[in-house]
């Protein structure tokens, strides 16, 4: 993948293959569905064969379970980790006004997070190429890959160590795919930190 | 003439309770988060210079989180928002 670099105009711009943007897009899809309203049913997802894929609609079942019994008073932390993990408390120790945090702020973070999403999808071409981002657009691609790749490291149980966790796996273990993803997700990511933080 | 404020004249022992002790907000670790991706949110989001930026990061890294700002209530609440929008897991604490 070519590195993104900085334009004048203070955002970024990077060429993707179709492969690229085919994969950027089936992994914000679920983040997407991820942040539904509570009690919202995920969207279909494509392609049920794929083993990422049923890593992540696992996701999307246990968000909707959690989701449903959200009560007038102050609201919990989601159930479904990815979303713990999106959506965390303000507060430790202190579940009155991690509850009071939430209830004022949760929807808005969340709507904010969605509409970093659609953002990227909507400035990524479906077959790929020249893709071209203002400073906004680039700020909202970053926080949502930044999302995408703690949705991959709740659910595939990432450390420090992630060097070592893809090395201790076997080779026909499925893991290995999305830990391949994860890492090239990384260095998409460390790329549009660098043409931005000039 | 002018009064002298309160405080000044009034004796503080070692446990008596300091009214309007700042609240904090405080950045954890996590093992997901690029360490470029954290400075630049410190530099460029908080506005922290490029120096500072890093040894909170590196703060955050090594010892399992850090205190990123010192204020209100309202103004580290409204911090975590910020980073919890960038992804970063922030907690607000009052200080003690």
């Amino acid at each position: 993948m070519e590195m993104f670099r900085s334009t004048k105009d203070g955002g970024a711009s990077v060429w993707l293959s179709a492969g690229e943007a085919t994969l950027l897009r089936s992994l914000v899809i679920p983040v997407l569905d991820l942040l539904g309203e509570p009690g919202e049913p995920a969207r279909a997802r494509a392609s049920a064969g794929d083993d990422l894929e049923r890593l992540f609609a696992e996701a999307g079942e246990a968000a909707e379970g959690g989701e449903a019994d959200e009560s007038a008073e102050a609201p919990r932390i989601p159930d479904d980790p990815v979303l713990a993990r999106l959506l965390p408390d303000a507060y430790q120790d202190d579940p009155a006004s991690a509850g009071e945090f939430r209830k004022y702020t949760e929807s808005s973070l969340r709507e904010a997070k969605k509409y970093f999403a659609q953002t990227l999808l909507d400035t990524l071409p479906p077959s790929g190429g020249r893709v071209r981002l203002t400073g906004d657009q680039a700020r909202d691609w970053l926080r949502t890959l930044n999302d995408v790749r703690l949705m991959f490291g709740v659910r595939l149980e990432v450390t420090e160590d992630f060097e070592e966790q893809l090395a201790g796996l076997s080779p026909e273990d499925p893991k290995v795919a999305a830990f391949e993803v994860y890492g090239w997700l990384g260095a998409v990511q460390e790329s549009l930190v660098r043409a931005l933080a000039r | 003439m002018s009064v002298a404020p309160a405080e000044v004249e009034r004796p503080r022992s070692a446990d008596e309770t300091v009214p309007d002790k700042p609240w904090v907000t405080i950045v954890w670790n996590d093992p997901v988060n690029l360490m470029s991706y954290v400075t630049y949110v410190f530099e460029h989001v908080f506005g922290y210079p490029r120096k500072k930026a890093e040894k909170l990061m590196l703060d955050v890294h090594h010892k399992g989180k850090a205190v990123v700002a010192v204020g209100s209530r309202e103004a580290m609440e409204h911090n975590v928002e910020v980073l919890h929008g960038y992804g970063l897991w922030a907690t607000v604490r009052h200080d003690k």
